[in-house]
């Protein structure tokens, strides 16, 4: 890409690929920025009408958006906890050579090749539930009255359903990211007098940091929408004790349908999603920096 | 405070023996080098008395105590490897405070520690910035001050100076030879380059496949080398080694004459062959000569000596400075 030519044949090849994302982000960006203008239900039809800002004004002083963005925070920090401090334990543990490695890698990995509504089914149906689940039959077994997981802590159980499907990828970036130290450091840091612990401290969580910084930035973002589990499982209830800003945003568009509504939740949506990115980026970008 | 014996140490890993027996005592201040090809286990050996690697049987002493199942950090050695292994996300200060941080030394005795040693190896205007905004010479000084600051009983080098180009290791070559002097501690070091080898040497320890060959100072090494393998790894060029007729001439399987001892002249000697190639490097020439009946021999002339390629030459290989090895390969 050096001469002026070889510059602007590089700007006309790449112009449609450009214009058809570029279009396909605006044109529904901009539609749910009309919608969300509109007083717009489909319970009637060819009535819609100029509404201001009325929907933002009454998406935002719901009750329920209150909790859903406490939940949704909650939810993401939650599941990243669980996640980089158990997926940083488990890339120590599968880091050993053991017996049978290849096999015990594969089967950690597998949680994440399962469909969402898939493992939410089997944790509510096999798991958690207070009858039948596996949860309840260990409790019965030590004579303790069996936990209604998914009545009684609603967002603690979709925590760790999410938990667990994103356990392995952490497991797996963090565990390559682990095979990347020079051994030679550790050895460094032994003949220097540390510890497993100071060692660990001082030379393994400091390498891990950027595959950390990766972790929680890719994660993030897939957490800020999660949605099949929650529907699958509590349908945000008891209440709105397991409604996200997704959900809240589906149940406004689809069960009440109020599409004006349903749209000024969405760019609620999208601009609180930036918020939480400028936080992240400010907060840990510098890591990624070489 | 700072002897090191091995008896009879050996390692195998799985069913390859890389180390049968070793037996060896370096004393207090001494600067050893292993030398020998790679593969010989001169970096496992190192790696043994680092503690880094167990050993599969046998008995390492440190100062006559018995160190061969204490922790790498407890031998009181401190070792620079090849790569430096330096810790990438600390400062210069924080790589070299790091062991007596380890050590749980109050922050201002190690300050002191850090900025003496930092003064020590020139690197006091470096200490904040972090390793890969350094050269390697000055990585390598790093990995060095971040040895020193323990006043370890010994220093363990690992082919310290493999990763740096030609002229910046001759430099750290008689660095680390100062330091030496500097400091009188024990010193041990690898390396395949039998240069480093007889530059910095006390006592030379030729390894090969894992067996001692010979253990010497420099000079005994090159005087009397007690095999064909010493005889053909020290000094450069090698020595000459010849067999068949002209060997059997001396009554032994192979003889031996190095290049510098071979006197080189036009018209007269007892050797006569086809010069192949001639290498002038102004203080020295040395000559490839095809030598008829004998084979290829290097000879080396002082200064400059006019010869080109395809001319005749003749060769004397001085009388008194010819080894001669039995069929087995040893000294005769």
């Amino acid at each position: 890409m050096a001469t002026l030519r070889t510059r602007s044949a590089a700007r006309l090849m790449m112009t449609p690929a450009v214009l058809t994302l570029f279009v396909w982000m605006i044109v529904p960006l901009a539609m749910t920025l009309y919608f969300s203008l509109l007083r717009y239900n489909l319970l009637m039809p060819g009535m819609e009408e100029w509404a201001g800002t009325l929907n933002y004004r009454y998406f935002l002083t719901d009750p329920a958006f209150g909790a859903a963005l406490v939940n949704t925070l909650l939810l993401v920090g939650g599941v990243l906890l669980i996640t980089i401090v158990g997926g940083t334990l488990l890339a120590l543990l599968l880091d050993q050579p053991f017996f049978g490695q290849g096999i015990v890698r594969l089967l950690v990995i597998a949680p994440f090749f399962v469909m969402p509504t898939v493992s939410a089914l089997v944790w509510k149906n096999m798991l958690m539930h207070p009858v039948y689940g596996i949860f309840a039959w260990i409790a019965r077994l030590f004579g303790l009255q069996p936990v209604d997981w998914l009545a009684n802590l609603p967002l603690f159980s979709v925590t760790m359903i999410v938990a667990w499907q994103w356990l392995p990828f952490a497991t797996l970036i963090l565990l390559t990211a682990l095979q990347s130290l020079d051994e030679e450091q550790k050895e460094a840091a032994e003949m220097d007098g540390a510890g497993p612990i100071s060692r660990f401290i001082y030379i393994v969580l400091p390498h891990l940091a950027r595959a950390m910084t990766v972790v929680v930035l890719i994660e993030t973002i897939f957490l800020l929408s999660v949605f099949a589990e929650i529907l699958v499982t509590t349908n945000g209830g008891p209440g709105y004790e397991s409604t996200n800003i997704t959900y809240l945003v589906y149940a406004q568009a689809l069960l009440q349908f109020d599409v004006g509504g349903a749209s000024a939740g969405g760019i609620v949506a999208v601009i609180l999603a930036n918020i939480v990115a400028i936080f992240l980026i400010r907060l840990i970008g510098k890591n990624l920096e070489a | 405070m700072g002897s090191i014996t091995l008896e009879k140490v050996s390692k195998s890993f799985g069913t390859t023996n890389v180390i049968p027996e070793i037996d060896l005592e370096i004393a207090d201040g001494e600067f050893v080098v292993f030398v020998g090809p790679s593969g010989c286990g001169k970096s496992t050996l190192l790696r043994i008395i680092a503690g880094l690697e167990d050993v599969t049987s046998g008995t390492i002493r440190i100062d006559g105590t018995d160190a061969t199942h204490e922790a790498p950090a407890k031998r009181g050695l401190s070792m620079v490897f090849q790569s430096y292994a330096l810790y990438p996300h600390m400062s210069v200060y924080g790589n070299i405070a790091f062991p007596l941080k380890m050590a749980g030394e109050d922050k201002s005795a190690i300050d002191d520690k850090v900025r003496s040693a930092a003064r020590v190896l020139n690197l006091t205007d470096y200490l904040d910035r972090k390793p890969r905004q350094l050269s390697g010479g000055q990585r390598q000084r790093v990995a060095i001050g971040r040895a020193i600051v323990r006043q370890p009983k010994a220093f363990l080098f690992d082919e310290p100076l493999s990763n740096l180009d030609a002229a910046l290791r001759v430099n750290m070559r008689l660095e680390i030879s100062e330091l030496h002097h500097q400091l009188k501690t024990t010193m041990i070091y690898v390396t395949h380059d039998q240069v480093e080898a007889m530059t910095m040497a006390d006592k030379i320890v030729v390894l090969n496949a894992g067996r001692i060959e010979q253990v010497g100072s420099p000079l005994e090494l090159y005087r009397n080398p007690k095999n064909l393998f010493v005889a053909g790894f020290i000094g450069s060029p090698k020595m000459n080694l010849i067999d068949g007729a002209a060997a059997a001439r001396e009554k032994a399987a192979t003889i031996g004459v190095r290049p510098e001892h071979i006197v080189l002249s036009k018209t007269e000697g007892p050797w006569q062959g086809k010069v192949t190639v001639v290498e002038h490097l102004g203080a020295d020439t040395f000559v490839h000569v095809d030598v008829d009946g004998v084979g290829s021999v290097t000879a080396r002339a002082p200064g400059e000596f006019p010869v080109k390629h395809g001319e005749r030459v003749f060769l004397t290989p001085e009388a008194e400075k010819l080894y001669r090895f039995a069929e087995n390969g040893e000294a005769l």
